[in-house]
């Protein structure tokens, strides 16, 4: 099974904690709920970290073809942010 | 003020039909200011800007002409301000203004209020039946709208190449965002080509798909300048997207067609940054949350049943110990049955050896014993009696006995004799013809008999 994408996860987690606090499952389905919620947001949480930083700049090619190529001048942009 | 001054002179004698009323220069300036501001108060006029000016004060002075005339016109600050083109020299404008005269000059200008380059109010209008038209396609309607990722990897820009819009996204969606990739879909953004552009270049970033969402992005400008996103083919490009795509054209004020299309719109291209993007740290901190909210709701929970168990062994300690008292009763009673039965067998017991004894006390050993030494008494009394009596009769008889020996028979045995007797009938054979030969006969001596046969006889 693919990973679920950072929103996927997240939301499963937000549904996760809503149904842990509103309703009354069984301690076994509780638990398991819990350990479901813990696993999803260290998933989350990796999937902050797990982004690179680039900044590119899209272009169509005579031919048609697409092309990306990292952008020089972006790089100053951010640099200059960090 | 009264316009009539009095005043005299020869010149009335030019023609006396007309009242010589004078007026100062003053009082007929104050007229006609009256009159042409009350004639003229609100009117459109439309011209073209010569020899703009803003001196210091910030208001806008130029020249509104046509081919045969002129007039001076004024801008104050506040109302330029508000403008959303340059004005400048050559360009035609629509303005609405009210006429003011200017006494210390006996000049007279408009005083503009509102301006707009010529052509916008036909590109208004050109705005309002597009917007009208793809209003009644569906093209804004809510239901289009696609939600945008909570976290985008990446995202187009698609905006100029030249010019701080492409660069304010990247700083504030960097700083929101650190390890953020952005793909910049370089276009026009205005003139003659940028329609196309545009379309090409939304076209292009869905075709990479690499991104998550496109922005489209234009600085402020006039509504000539806006002009490509208020277009049809960028509209439709847009609600073509298979990318979310967020509009950010323009300043805060500008609506346009785009605007309406695109999934969402941003004020600004920074506030498009700050919308699409997520705040890292807020991210962490939505998880930090979600993860204590799912503790806690854990902890309540088992906080909860633990309660309750100590609870109920609490109650089942009371059940046991009611148990345990049961069974002390039980074995108590028990104890108390037994002992009871003891104590009754006990009783018992005691009253068979009572009675044993009663029963022992009463037996007839000493009354038979008693008796028997009566009878004792008695039978030695009897046998001394008996004695007595045998030894009297003894004393009686003994001189019967001797004569009686005397006559007896077979004393006479003794001295030889035998007697013989038939042993059949034990009939004394006294003679010889009372046996037959062969008869058995016995014959008595003193001592013993004897068994004999007759063999013969005489007689």
């Amino acid at each position: 099974m693919a990973q679920p994408s950072f929103e996927a996860a997240f939301k499963q987690l937000e549904k996760i904690v809503a149904e842990l606090e509103s309703g009354d499952p069984p301690l076994e389905t509780a638990i398991r709920k819990f350990e479901e919620g813990m696993r999803l947001a260290r998933l989350c949480s990796r999937k902050l970290d797990e982004t690179e930083k680039r900044i590119s700049v899209l272009m169509e090619t005579d031919d048609g073809r697409v092309e990306e190529h990292p952008l020089r001048d972006a790089e100053a942009v951010k640099d200059s942010e960090s | 003020m009264d316009s009539k001054t009095p005043s005299g002179g020869p010149s009335a004698s030019a023609d006396p039909a007309i009242p010589r009323t004078v007026l100062s220069v003053s009082q007929l300036t104050l007229k006609i200011k009256q009159l042409v501001e009350a004639a003229f108060e609100f009117i459109w006029i439309t011209g073209e800007i010569s020899n703009f000016k803003i001196p210091a004060s910030g208001h806008a002075y130029f020249t509104l002409k046509d081919a045969e005339a002129q007039i001076a016109a004024v801008m104050f600050r506040g109302v330029r301000r508000t403008l959303r083109f340059e004005p400048r020299d050559g360009l035609g404008v629509v303005g609405l203004g009210r006429i003011s005269v200017y006494p210390p000059r006996g000049t007279y200008q408009i005083i503009l209020e509102y301006l707009e380059p010529a052509g916008a109010g036909a590109l208004q209008q050109a705005f309002e039946a597009l917007k009208a038209k793809l209003a009644a396609e569906g093209l804004f309607d809510v239901v289009r709208k696609r939600p945008l990722p909570l976290l985008p990897r990446k995202i187009a820009v698609v905006t100029s190449a030249t010019g701080a819009v492409f660069h304010d996204i990247c700083h504030v969606a960097l700083r929101r965002f650190p390890s953020l990739a952005i793909q910049l879909v370089p276009t026009a953004v205005q003139g003659a080509a940028a329609v196309e552009a545009i379309v090409r270049a939304i076209a292009l970033a869905n075709r990479d798909a690499s991104a998550e969402l496109i922005i489209v992005a234009r600085g402020g400008g006039s509504l000539e300048d806006l002009q490509a996103f208020n277009s049809e083919p960028v509209a439709r490009a847009i609600a073509a997207s298979s990318l979310p795509v967020v509009s950010a054209v323009g300043h805060e004020t500008d609506y346009t067609i785009a605007d309406f299309v695109a999934d969402l719109r941003a004020p600004t291209p920074s506030a498009a940054a700050e919308i699409v993007v997520p705040m890292k740290s807020e991210l962490i901190g939505r998880i930090h949350h979600l993860v204590d909210r799912l503790h806690g709701r854990l902890r309540a929970r088992m906080n909860l049943y633990r309660a309750r168990i100590g609870e109920m062994a609490a109650r089942l300690n009371v059940t046991r110990r009611r148990i345990d008292e049961t069974r002390l009763r039980l074995d108590d009673m028990a104890a108390r049955m037994v002992r009871s039965l003891q104590q009754r067998f006990a009783y018992q017991r005691q009253r068979i050896r009572w009675i044993e004894a009663r029963l022992l006390a009463a037996h007839p050993r000493q009354r038979m014993a008693r008796m028997r030494e009566r009878l004792a008494a008695q039978t030695d009394h009897l046998v001394l009696a008996h004695r007595l009596f045998v030894a009297r009769r003894r004393q009686g008889l003994d001189p019967l006995v001797a004569r009686l020996t005397a006559l007896n028979p077979l004393a006479v045995l003794g001295r030889g004799y035998s007697i013989t007797r038939r042993l059949a009938d034990h009939c004394v054979v006294s003679d010889a013809g009372s046996v037959a030969a062969g008869t058995d006969v016995e014959i008595l001596l003193a001592r013993g008999r004897l068994k004999a046969r007759v063999t013969g006889k005489r007689d």
